[in-house]
């Protein structure tokens, strides 16, 4: 876009955004991850094909700000409901927006078995390693340390056992095409992280294969630090447990 | 068309297929897993999805998506499955998602599940309890009209004799006139139009379109289920204007009960049949009405007693309101047990209308 010779970098509002307006968190990652979303699916001309399944979390109210068909659904349910919108919209691109404690903790079984049928459709896990919606209990992808309402001291696997590995467990299944980890804390990882959205797209519309992309967000506000201090605490502790990258590719 | 010797599940999977239903999700559980294999032999022949679910949770959630896509679908199961599915139903109710859910239970323990649900907030299932095959093949057309015409889930309270029984029957197409629009259906086709859709149980809307919320959504399907309520009742009352004893039973059990007062007519006795075609919305006024000359009302329903309470609903306190039958069920924990006969029943009809007419 150019405004009399000078060249904007973004605007405001990301392409189908329809409001500027969100009831986030300041610090939290959501929002760059919505925006990456959006990016993507004008880029790769979606926006009248595309129907989202979206779960229960801080990020369900991209429902309200997006102009794209929208399903709200249960609490870790998505994949399920996404593999029956799809079958019967077989050229719609169908995706679900779920966060950690929807995917790993409540919805872990709905998630494995989507990728497992190789359902043509994309999910994007957002994963902060907390029930922010809730006001910051532990999730099955809380990592280990991490100081929450329910694990006061810092998960401790003695206690409450091991981060589960979402992206790794779909990875493993043949069901899956293209499964990717990004995070949304850098400007250099925010760019990878829209390349990975983009590349779990083309292969589901595609009709390649499941789909996944799991994309660390900063949640200050769970995590109880200053809200400048989110991105640091991405980098120290979750990437050591969810190290970034592709970790599997069909092609 | 010819009537054909189907087993009830064949038939019902028939059935749905002529009424448009072109996805089915299932897992499977004795009495309904004959209808889940029934709709994976047959749903490929008209390009329809049949899914062997992981869960019943997957099953239902899935029909919810297809129905949310604009298809006509369905689940069913049983028990312990319908059980895990009410979260979903309950769900659907309230986003106003349709499909149709066959419960093939059983036996008539799950009569509270049915009417009552075990999901979570202001909601109601629309539930037909077919007597025999043929009318389950007749109710599960109706099913899917009633569905899509309300944007409602609604069930098929079926079991083991609707489910395993072979029948003659004709299994055609029937005409509920045209199919509702479904101009909220999601197919992404709106997408950055500033009209795209939303399906949200707390129908909150867009950005630049708000919906009504919570508050006033909720309060108009409360409404909705209340219309429902009022003119959705179905019943079935044989020679109750004269009788002095009513016999009240639902589904396959009534088809026993038909029998018997069949019988007992023939001795004399004024005895009448009362069958909720509906059990939600149960035909309260329709009972209090069949039951207008009677001095007793007796309830068999193969259960502890469930159904009782909606017919002593209906009924108020003026005359007595008895349970005639127990928990029965055989060995397998799926069937009907030994008091599911005609001889059970009429002995114990006969000896209740004694009782009352020595007072």
């Amino acid at each position: 876009m150019t405004d009399g010779g000078r060249k904007k970098v973004a605007s405001a509002l990301a392409p189908l955004q329809l409001s500027g307006e969100h009831h986030l968190c300041p610090g939290c990652g959501h929002p760059v991850a919505w925006r990456l979303l959006l990016e993507v699916i004008a880029e790769l001309q979606l926006a009248g094909r595309a129907i989202g399944v979206v779960g229960h979390g801080c990020y369900t109210n991209i429902v309200q700000l997006a102009d794209i068909d929208f399903l709200q659904c249960l609490h870790g349910r998505a994949p399920a409901v996404a593999t029956g919108v799809k079958r019967v919209q077989p050229e719609a691109a169908v995706f679900t927006l779920q966060g950690d404690g929807d995917v790993a903790s409540e919805g872990l079984a709905e998630v494995l078995h989507a990728a497992a049928r190789g359902e043509r459709i994309t999910t994007i896990m957002l994963n902060n390693g907390v029930f922010g919606d809730t006001g910051g209990q532990m999730t099955a992808a809380s990592v280990i340390g991490q100081r929450t309402k329910t694990s006061l001291d810092g998960r401790d696997a003695e206690t409450h056992g091991y981060p589960v590995p979402v992206a790794d467990l779909v990875a493993s299944l043949a069901g899956s095409a293209y499964v990717a980890r990004g995070s949304v804390n850098h400007a250099g990882s925010i760019a990878q992280t829209k390349r990975y959205m983009k590349r779990a797209f083309e292969l589901a519309v595609g009709g390649v294969g499941f789909t996944f992309v799991e994309v660390l967000t900063m949640c200050p506000t769970g995590w109880f630090l200053p809200t400048a201090d989110g991105p640091g605490y991405l980098d120290g502790t979750f990437e050591q447990t969810y190290p970034l990258g592709v970790l599997k590719d069909c092609r | 068309m010819t009537a054909r010797l189907l087993q009830g599940s064949d038939a019902v999977a028939r059935s749905a297929i002529e009424a448009g239903c072109r996805f089915f999700a299932g897992y499977p559980m004795l009495p309904f897993t004959d209808l889940l294999e029934s709709m994976a032999r047959l749903m490929p022949a008209v390009d329809g999805v049949c899914m062997n679910a992981e869960s019943e949770i997957e099953a239902v959630n899935m029909a919810l998506g297809a129905g949310a896509a604009g298809a006509r679908a369905a689940t069913g199961s049983c028990g312990q499955g319908i059980a895990l599915m009410q979260e979903a139903i309950a769900e659907a109710a309230l986003n106003e998602v349709p499909f149709v859910v066959f419960n093939m239970a059983r036996g008539q323990q799950d009569y509270f599940q049915a009417t009552r649900g075990g999901g979570w907030g202001d909601y109601r299932t629309l539930c037909l309890a077919p007597k025999d095959v043929s009318e389950a093949v007749e109710h599960t057309q109706l099913l899917f009209h009633l569905a899509d015409r309300y944007r409602a889930p609604v069930m098929m309270y079926g079991d083991y004799l609707i489910s395993h029984t072979y029948m003659s029957v004709e299994v055609e197409r029937r005409d509920y006139g045209p199919r509702p629009a479904k101009d909220w259906a999601l197919d992404g086709r709106r997408g950055g139009t500033g009209r795209s859709r939303q399906i949200w149980t707390w129908a909150m809307g867009k950005a630049n379109d708000p919906g009504p919320g919570p508050d006033r959504h909720w309060q108009r399907i409360a409404e909705k289920f209340d219309d429902m309520g009022r003119v959705e009742s179905r019943w079935e009352a044989e020679r109750c204007d004269d009788a002095e004893t009513v016999v009240v039973s639902f589904g396959t059990a009534a088809a026993f009960v038909e029998q018997v007062v069949a019988e007992l007519r023939e001795d004399g006795l004024r005895v009448g049949a009362f069958r909720p075609v509906s059990l939600w919305p149960f035909p309260e006024a329709a009972l209090a009405e069949a039951c207008a000359s009677a001095s007793q009302v007796l309830v068999f329903e193969v259960n502890a007693g469930q159904m009782i309470d909606d017919v002593r609903l209906s009924i108020g306190r003026r005359i007595p309101v008895r349970p005639l039958g127990r928990v029965s069920i055989d060995f397998s924990g799926m069937r009907q047990g030994e008091i599911l006969t005609v001889p059970w029943i009429r002995d114990r009809v006969r000896a209740a209308v004694k009782e009352v007419a020595v007072k």
